[in-house]
């Protein structure tokens, strides 16, 4: 159970949509101690007034609905219920939220490109709902760019049979504040897959949770960041198996350098009683390029049924591998290209998995210009 | 014409002395063969001259053309001409085969080679090694069978066209088959007569494909025993008995 003193599921439990029921945190709970909170510009606290904007703008693929809802919607916060102080927050700050809804069976027949700008004038507050009826596929872009402070929550519903793949870039301006969920809720047979990219902002926490409401469900969830100097890149996932025959699978990649780069990953994963037949594995591997960065990488796995199909962890931090590195310059290769050949390859490996050329192009070019500084 | 100078070279690992002292001289057109039971410090010997940091050189010089080596970083010393063949190459995730060697073919060269050429060459060179074109596209030495990575090593060999290489068992672990491959591999790179090499090898196997000019017998650290062709068949007959019981 590693530092934790309460089994996970016990961690996991709380939940409501009432701030009240969330105490400011103080940085001593499991939930916040990695995260330095007097950064967090008073999201956490209630002292952040929503008075700036992040300004959402939706190119959507022909047949998908895009609405714009009050917090009195229906469809408002069925699937997530906030789990922690500044998702309350946000939930309870929100003025509109953005409903995008796959009809029925329906494969869409572009990516739906959801751009979040950031107008660098005081805290915001979103909520986004993409729902994704039964047997239909779709693609999100969620594309987070320029200055903010900004708490929001993402809920994913995914109906039966239906096949949603996200992809969630945390381009941010050097002094944003993003503190995210993104919670996907999984029917029966449903596919899930998320890659998540964050490289710029002061701070960023983002939470990626799956839940299961019936069996077959399949979840993938990758991420690539990038940490420099005195970046907080914080990821923490929670995969809840609770039904049986599911899936999930986490890969997250990191590469961090300069002093006071930071970067936490939290692997939380349960098996409940009912989820016979899980099959889960998650990984977190980051590469420290510098003296001065540092990384928390923690995954928990909580096993709760005896009949398991797959269930594993593993979680690396270290180097660059000396041999690497000879290897490529023992064929001539300078060592600073020989260096981003292999910082390349390990991110590159998890980027060949975004299947939009364009976003993964962009991803790439991303990596190259952190390669390059 | 290029020569390869080993001067009275020392060198430790680890604060351990392994080579004591060695001395050899490599000629462009030449072929030496350095034989000699495992754990001797053949591979030390390979790794010190190609500049791997695990070790420390304590004494000597190595120069090619009069420049000393050892003064260069890595990839100097590889771009200066010198080219090592490892015993076990690297795997290197997420970079592809075609990636790192128009790289290195870059590098080696000191421009990119236009791409049409640098396709044809590669895929003349595969062809003649019979390495799968698919290859091309895999990661860097992952997943490689022992014989493959081999006849990766000797593509590069090609491809990179050094002054001096140090192959570093390239036959150990080959079926005869692949031996015959890479070994015409080694052959067609030494037709120009413009290039050495230093062939470190365990077995007098290779020696049938690929004709030295010279044996030196390596034991304990150093050369203990030098000579021509025949002596390679002395050792295939009698064995290292001798010189291990003589060098300890
Ligand atoms: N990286 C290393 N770390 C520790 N010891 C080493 C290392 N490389 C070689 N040695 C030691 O040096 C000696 C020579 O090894 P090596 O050069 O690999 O011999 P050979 O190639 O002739 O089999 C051996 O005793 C070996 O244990
Ligand atoms: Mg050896």
């Amino acid at each position: 159970m590693g530092l934790n003193e309460k089994p996970l599921s016990t961690l996991h439990e709380k939940s409501s949509y009432n701030l009240d029921d969330f105490e400011v945190p103080t940085g001593r709970e499991e939930q916040w101690r990695f995260t330095p909170l007097s950064r967090l510009k008073g999201l956490h606290n209630g002292t952040a007034a929503a008075s700036g904007h992040v300004i959402v703008d939706v190119d959507a693929a022909p047949e998908v609905t895009v609405e714009t809802v009050g917090r009195d919607d229906a469809r408002v916060g069925k699937a997530y219920v906030p789990a922690d102080r500044v998702s309350a927050q946000a939930y309870n700050s929100f003025e509109k939220a953005t409903v995008i809804t796959v009809p029925r069976e329906v494969v869409t027949s572009k990516e739906t490109v959801i751009t979040l700008t950031g107008s660098g004038d005081g805290a915001a507050y979103g909520h986004i709902v993409i729902k994704v009826e039964p047997m239909a596929e779709a693609i999100v872009v969620l594309d987070h760019k320029g200055s903010a402070v900004y708490a929001d929550n993402v809920e994913f519903v995914v109906g039966d049979g239906a096949r949603l793949k996200v992809v969630s870039l945390q381009d941010w301006a050097a002094d944003a504040v993003h503190v995210s969920h993104h919670h996907a809720q999984l029917a029966k047979d449903a596919t899930f897959s998320s890659f998540v990219v964050t490289l710029g902002g002061d701070l960023v926490r983002l939470s990626p949770s799956v839940s299961y409401t019936g069996p077959g469900g399949d979840a993938d969830m990758s991420g690539v960041y990038f940490v420099d100097a005195k970046q907080h890149l914080e990821h923490r996932l929670l995969v809840d198996h609770s039904e049986p025959n599911c899936k999930s699978n986490v890969d997250y990649r990191g590469a961090l350098q300069g002093e006071e780069a930071h970067a936490v990953w939290i692997g939380d994963v349960i098996i409940r009683v009912a989820a016979e037949g899980t099959d889960t594995y998650e990984l977190n591997r980051n590469l420290i390029l510098t003296d001065g960065a540092r990384a928390d990488s923690v995954p928990n796995l909580e096993i709760l049924t005896g009949e398991v199909a797959g269930a594993g962890h593993a979680s690396t931090s270290g180097r660059l591998d000396d041999e690497h590195l000879f290897y490529l310059q023992a064929r001539g290769i300078p060592f600073d290209e020989a260096r981003r050949l292999v910082i390349r390859g390990f991110l590159g490996q998890l980027i060949e998995k975004i299947e939009v050329e364009s976003i993964r192009e962009r991803v790439m070019s991303a990596v190259e210009a952190e390669l390059a500084r | 014409m290029s020569t390869l100078e080993i001067r009275d070279l020392k060198v430790a690992v680890e604060d351990k002395e392994i080579l004591r002292g060695v001395n050899l001289t490599v000629k462009s057109g030449e072929t030496h063969a350095i034989m000699g039971p495992n754990g001797s410090g053949k591979s030390t010997l390979a790794y010190a001259i190609a500049g791997h940091p695990k070790y420390t050189i304590t004494g000597g010089q190595v120069l090619l053309d009069g420049v000393d080596l050892l003064e260069l970083t890595v990839d100097e010393r590889a771009r200066a001409g010198l080219f090592l063949a490892m015993q076990y190459p690297v795997e290197v995730p997420g970079v592809s085969v075609s990636n790192f060697l128009r790289s290195a073919v870059t590098a080696i060269r000191g421009e990119a080679p236009k791409l049409r050429e640098f396709a044809k060459d590669l895929k003349g060179g595969m062809d003649a090694l019979a390495i799968d074109a698919a290859f091309a596209q895999r990661n860097l030495n992952e997943g490689f069978s022992g014989g493959e990575k081999k006849r990766h090593e000797i593509l590069q060999l090609e491809l990179l066209k050094p002054k001096i290489a140090v192959l570093d068992e390239t036959d150990s672990g080959l079926d005869v088959d692949a031996l015959r491959v890479v070994s015409e591999g080694i052959n067609r790179f030494r037709e120009s007569g413009e290039t050495g090499v230093l062939l470190i090898t365990h077995y007098t196997r290779i020696l049938r494909y690929v004709k030295p000019d010279f044996v030196h017998v390596f034991a304990a650290g150093k050369i203990v025993e030098e000579g021509g062709p025949e002596l390679a068949d002395k050792l295939e007959a009698e064995g290292y008995e001798a010189y291990t019981k003589a060098a300890v």
